[in-house]
């Protein structure tokens, strides 16, 4: 089965429109990057696919669930990290894990929940500080960990080492690479091509709502005749 | 240098947003001001009043002369009963009748009675106006009456010099008779009864309501919404979730607030009068009834603020956007407070009902005067308020509008009962 396919999706703000027409697939166990610049269309789709969107036209199922019919089922199996995202600034990092997981079990798998949480974040006793005295790093860190801690079969990730700098950027990475190695499948946008490139088993190039392009790294430099896909994005939008 | 910093800050804070809001409440607090009317113009009018005099002695004829020059008397008769029928149709204020002997007791240093029949129309404060005037004209057939014992006979009781008259009070208010009361003593015993209740109500839905709405601005400022949207649970359980948390919110604050005001208000008890010796005293169900009026009037405002608070864009977006609910409840609150529901204009009227927190402000007093109909309608009502405005949120919460600020679709009846059940 596949975990997301998207047909022909289209969605309009009022007269613009955002998405015009993209479709694509997620295969189980895979990383799916959309890549482009800024207002491409990358944050529309995936705020569509993670329910938070209706849909103007198209099709896009999740792990065989329709959307906008099924979403309730459809959120018991995802998680979505925005690119600008945050955390309740009055709870602690653990209080925080633990409101999320309560939404996704009870007992022992609560507890397994929280842990991974604990775990994936890996900010040691600052975890039981307040999210307000945390830096960018940390709350992105302690989001990561919320995002993948309750074993989602489709981890939806916006721009995930948005703001980061090189070593947490670095780890974040590491941290999605397991995660797939345990069965979840990733959709994720990047403007940050090279990062797209080391982290995605295959990659849509999307600019100005449309997908000019997709296939794996290597299909996509070859295809261009690019020495990389930054290069191959610019020769697939002329 | 400074003219710059202010064009900018003028500039963010005086916008479309802020100014809406105050300019609608403007509009609505001077027209309800123009509808309920002017309080000098009112003490100026002469009372309507109706009288019966059966003594025709010489106490007597000062009483009528000082009526007749200052009230607009439309019964002059010898019938009570005919009397009191004809001050209730020209909606006037009080019949009063002299009994026979009234100048022949006040002869024989015993005060004469004045029996009044007042007709109260309303229990506000601003009902009880016209009986004031009524009152000070009572006070001038005194003074006519003191004036002429002084001059007839010196050797009188000073005590019935000062007080020549006794007055013998029966109030007719919304179907109940009630002996030895005036309307003014009435009007300030329910006043003092029922004044708690709207400030609380305007406390609770004001500081609850700020929580609601803060909550929905600071889930945008944080960046914590999106995550909350996408998790396993229904949209109409964030909204009741919410609307719960501020409610409880809402209630400590206005605990708090309260224990203070009510020592304030302690110092300013007008009535010792006990309500069950004229059967106006609430039972164990009216009491229930007030409550949860009260609670649905609380639910029935966090739905209305938590659609307010889709609107929020921040923190401090959210603050301008309490404002509204903070005007509807002050409004609720001063009418309730000054006026009776029977005694306000029909477009006041209805402006009333449509705000739901006006029903427990006026819940007490219309179960003092067993008006249960006004009390369980209102509480129908402001239920299927609640439940349509969930529905609202609900179906906002649905949509696209809480992240990018527009709707896809237009909103049926239909689709907000679709919306709700996810």
């Amino acid at each position: 089965m596949k975990a997301v396919e998207v047909r022909e999706l289209v969605k309009d703000y009022g007269n613009f429109r955002a998405i015009n027409g993209i479709s694509f697939e997620v295969n189980e166990g895979e990383i799916f990057g959309l890549i482009g610049p800024n207002g491409a269309g990358k944050t529309t789709a995936l705020r569509v696919v993670a329910t938070l969107l209706q849909i103007t036209s198209g099709a896009v199922t999740v792990f065989g669930y329709e959307l906008p019919k099924e979403a309730g089922e459809v959120r018991k199996i995802i998680s979505y990290l925005p690119e600008e995202a945050g955390a309740y600034k009055n709870l602690t990092g653990k209080d925080y894990l633990n409101f999320i997981a309560k939404f996704f079990g009870e007992g022992e798998k609560f507890q397994n929940m929280v842990q991974r949480g604990l775990e994936i974040s890996n900010l040691g006793e600052r975890i039981n500080d307040k999210v307000d005295t945390y830096s960018k790093g940390m709350i992105r860190r302690l989001l990561v960990g919320r995002a993948l801690m309750v074993n989602p079969r489709l981890a939806i990730l916006d721009e995930p080492t948005s703001g980061l700098d090189v070593v947490n950027a670095q780890e974040v990475r590491r941290i999605i690479n397991s995660s797939v190695e345990a069965g979840v499948a990733v959709l994720l946008s990047s403007h940050n091509m090279l990062e797209v490139e080391l982290l995605c088993h295959r990659i849509a190039l999307i600019n100005d709502g449309i997908i000019v392009a997709s296939g794996t790294a290597a299909e996509l430099k070859k295809e261009y005749d690019a020495g990389n896909i930054e290069e191959a994005f610019v020769k697939a939008i002329k | 240098m400074i003219g710059n910093i202010v064009k900018k800050e003028f500039k963010e804070l005086f916008t479309l947003s802020t100014l809406i809001p105050i300019v609608v409440i403007a509009i609505v607090f001077g027209f309800v001001g123009q509808t309920i009317g002017n309080i000098g113009e009112t003490m100026e009018e002469k009372p309507v009043i109706g009288i019966v005099d059966i003594d025709d002695g010489d106490f007597s004829d000062i009483a009528m002369s000082v009526l007749i020059e200052k009230a607009e008397v439309i019964y002059n008769g010898n019938d009570a009963g005919e009397g009191l029928e004809e001050v209730r149709k020209e909606n006037g204020v009080a019949l009063l009748v002299i009994p026979e002997n009234f100048s022949q007791n006040i002869y024989a240093n015993h005060p004469g009675e004045i029996e009044i029949y007042w007709i109260m129309k309303g229990a506000g404060m601003m009902d009880s106006i016209s009986s004031g005037v009524v009152e000070g004209l009572i006070q001038a057939v005194n003074q006519g009456i003191s004036t002429k014992l002084i001059q007839q006979d010196s050797s009188s009781d000073p005590a019935l010099v000062l007080n020549p008259t006794k007055r013998i009070e029966t109030t007719f208010f919304k179907g109940k008779e009630i002996e030895g009361l005036s309307s003014s003593q009435l009007g300030n015993m329910l006043s003092s009864q029922s004044i708690v209740i709207p400030i609380v109500v305007m406390m609770l839905i004001i500081m609850a309501g700020a929580s609601v709405i803060a909550s929905m601005g600071l889930e945008k400022e944080n960046k914590t919404l999106e995550t909350l949207l996408t998790l396993p649970v229904r949209r109409s359980h964030i909204v009741i979730g919410k609307i719960v948390g501020s409610a409880l919110v809402g209630m400590i604050m206005a605990a708090i607030y309260m224990i203070g005001f009510s020592r304030y208000m302690s110092s300013f008890q007008i009535s010792d009068i006990n309500l069950a010796d004229f059967g106006l005293a609430l039972g164990t169900q009216d009491y229930l009834l007030v409550g949860i009026s009260l609670f649905v009037a609380l639910l029935a405002g966090l739905s209305l603020c938590i659609v307010l608070g889709t609107f929020a864009k921040n923190y401090r977006s959210a603050q301008a956007l309490v404002f509204p609910i903070t005007a509807l409840a002050m409004i609720s609150m001063f009418i309730t407070l000054f006026k009776d529901f029977d005694t306000i204009p029909a477009v006041l009227r209805i402006l009333v009902f449509a705000i739901p927190f006006s029903h427990p402000m006026m819940a007490m007093r219309a179960l003092m005067m067993d008006n249960y109909s006004l009390v369980i309608g209102g509480i129908a009502y402001t239920a299927v308020f609640t439940i349509i405005m969930i529905a609202v949120a609900v179906r906002i919460f649905n949509s696209d509008r809480l992240l990018t600020g527009s709707v896809q679709k237009r909103v049926g009846l239909g689709k907000l009962v679709w919306g709700f059940r996810r």
